[in-house]
């Protein structure tokens, strides 16, 4: 049985990968690559396969970022983009360009990366101080605190003249995505190795405090990891493509609906969907309006707004 | 055996804890009883490392707790607190497993998996093992976490009001595990408890606290008697021995 559905997700998987591959404006046909066409071979490497390989990679890194921002600040509604971390990101990036507008992608990723583990720390601080029962409390308080955060990124951009480029990335999008332009989302690979290795801690930390302290582990080494994961994942996707809203607050919510919370047996199906999410919305995003595209955030604002009140609900209806 | 001696805890300018000295020793229960606001679960917390002392000393084996390295200190002693959060979903079994991390850092081997089963075996609880601990009752609930305690399998075991919304079958069950633990297995259990009778019936020690100091401590029949439970709760109190045990009596109209 378990064998069967692994197969089945593995074929799911690759069947929407195929379909990433080959939808587009210019033909890209299995004939016509296996014929040795070169045209068809260069959009194929430059464009389709970047792409392909960057809607994965992000997918993956943001919802395994998520269940980690989950479990860390024992709340279901914490998230990259609930948290302020994406906005805290987005901060980053603009107090980069203005500083350091020369200096290579790297400096900048780490700029930003600063700007992540800050804000999310400095949050998830203020969270641990306030000791409310009422858990949807969380997100509404991280939205508003990203709020302020963007108002101020807001304000940077228009002084120096950046709107144009913030717009760019406040909608993610995964056309601009080129070889040579994405490689920075590798990083998503050492973030769920590392998440998987520290997973029965974060799970530890999950239950509380003083239920991690007592079978010997440093709580706030912990969370701090944690934290530091998931501004390096959320970190690389906003700088390459963009701000992917809801995906770390839904997937994980849906993987742990059906297999619970222990962080060992749920983080690959969390990495997994996140990918098969991610392709779906975007092959949707790239046929609706075809030959045009809707960006990615759009189409998964809907899907994702939708579950998040589902689970806003059942978490009424639980309480 | 666990040492406190002159322990002091201040929250602010509020002295929750003054000079509170008490022995935990090993193959014995020992209960902490007193009013809401006596410090007992602050005493507790500070004898188990989960809370710092303000002053004093405590004593665990032949170390003091300073010493202790944090993992080699989570195979020798456990701590079970009020109010554990359950909102992640882990399965019973998931949760009984923790208690093995001291032991093999996340990575179970046979021997783990025999004390998981055991410890919910001896919990009664093998049939509920693979069901989410938020969809159970609050008594199956705090077998569970009882389990995980005992799956820790360490020298010293401290509770925080176990009982706490507890039926009296459950009450009475987890008292119950809590003395064959002591006695059969040789750990010293210390809990906080509210329910005096509980206590009475149930421990060998009992240490009485009121207003953050240690007022009495002892057997159950140098402190369960008429003076010390007045003084302490201060509401007049009727105690009569019933087939060995001494049973409070003070509900007064």
């Amino acid at each position: 049985m378990i064998f069967y559905s692994r197969i089945l997700a593995l074929l799911l998987l690759l069947v929407m990968a195929a379909t990433s591959l080959f939808i587009g404006v210019a033909d890209v046909s299995l004939a016509s690559l296996l014929s040795g066409d070169q045209d068809t071979w260069s959009i194929t490497l430059i464009s389709r396969i970047p792409r392909l390989l960057a809607i994965v990679l992000a997918g993956a890194g943001l919802s395994v970022a998520g269940l980690i921002m989950q479990q860390v600040t024992q709340n279901r509604f914490a998230s990259p983009s609930t948290v302020g971390t994406i906005d805290c990101a987005l901060l980053g990036y603009i107090i980069g360009l203005v500083l350091f507008s020369d200096a290579g992608q790297w400096t900048l990723l780490g700029v930003i990366f600063a700007f992540a583990v800050g804000g999310t720390m400095l949050f998830v601080k203020f969270l641990q101080r306030l000791q409310f029962k009422n858990a949807v409390l969380v997100p509404l308080i991280g939205i508003m605190y990203g709020n302020v955060v963007s108002a101020l990124t807001t304000f940077l951009a228009y002084r120096f003249d950046l709107t144009q480029s913030m717009s760019a990335w406040t909608t993610a999008n995964f056309a601009s995505v080129l070889q040579g332009s994405y490689e920075v989302l590798y990083l998503a690979i050492p973030v769920c190795v590392l998440a998987y290795f520290y997973a029965s801690q974060f799970s530890a930390a999950s239950i509380g405090e003083s239920f991690a302290k007592n079978i010997g582990l440093n709580f706030e080494k912990i969370v701090f990891i944690g934290v530091a994961l998931v501004a390096v994942s959320s970190a690389s996707v906003v700088m390459i493509v963009g701000v992917i809203p809801f995906l770390g607050l839904i997937v994980p919510n849906i993987v742990s609906l059906f297999m619970g919370d222990n962080m060992k047996t749920i983080l690959p199906w969390t990495a997994y969907w996140g990918m098969v999410l991610v392709l779906i919305c975007d092959v949707i995003g790239r046929l609706v309006i075809f030959p045009y595209e809707m960006p990615i955030s759009l189409i998964i604002s809907i899907f994702g707004g939708g579950v998040f009140i589902y689970l806003v609900l059942r978490d009424k209806a639980n309480g | 055996m666990i040492k406190l001696t002159g322990l002091s805890k201040k929250y602010g300018k509020t002295l929750v804890v003054n000079d509170a000295s008490a022995l935990f020793p090993l193959g014995e229960v020992t209960s902490v009883i007193g009013p809401n606001g006596a410090g007992k679960s602050t005493l507790l917390s500070m004898a188990c490392r989960l809370t710092e002392s303000d002053a004093g000393e405590i004593l665990i084996g032949n170390k003091l707790l300073a010493e202790w390295d944090s993992r080699e200190l989570a195979r020798q002693l456990a701590v079970l607190r009020q109010s554990n959060s359950i909102n992640m979903r882990f399965t019973v079994r998931e949760l009984v497993s923790f208690g093995r991390f001291p032991h093999s850092q996340g990575r179970l081997n046979d021997e783990d998996q025999r004390i998981i089963n055991e410890a919910i075996g001896h919990l009664g609880i093998t049939e509920i093992q693979h069901r989410y601990i938020d969809e159970l009752s609050g008594g199956q609930r705090q077998m569970a976490f009882i389990a995980m305690v005992v799956a820790q399998d360490t020298d010293y075991v401290f509770l925080d009001e176990p009982l706490n919304n507890l039926d009296i079958k459950h009450s009475v069950e987890i008292m119950q595990i809590l003395r064959q633990l002591a006695h059969k297995m040789n750990k010293a259990v210390v809990i906080v408890i509210h329910d005096i009778n509980f206590a009475s019936c149930y421990s060998d020690h009992i240490v009485a606290m009121k207003k953050g100091e240690v007022v009495k401590a002892g057997t159950v029949q140098e402190v369960v008697c008429k003076e010390v439970m007045e003084s302490i709760y201060e509401i007049p109190f009727y105690i009569q021995e019933i087939e060995g045990q001494r049973i409070c009596l003070y509900y007064n109209s």
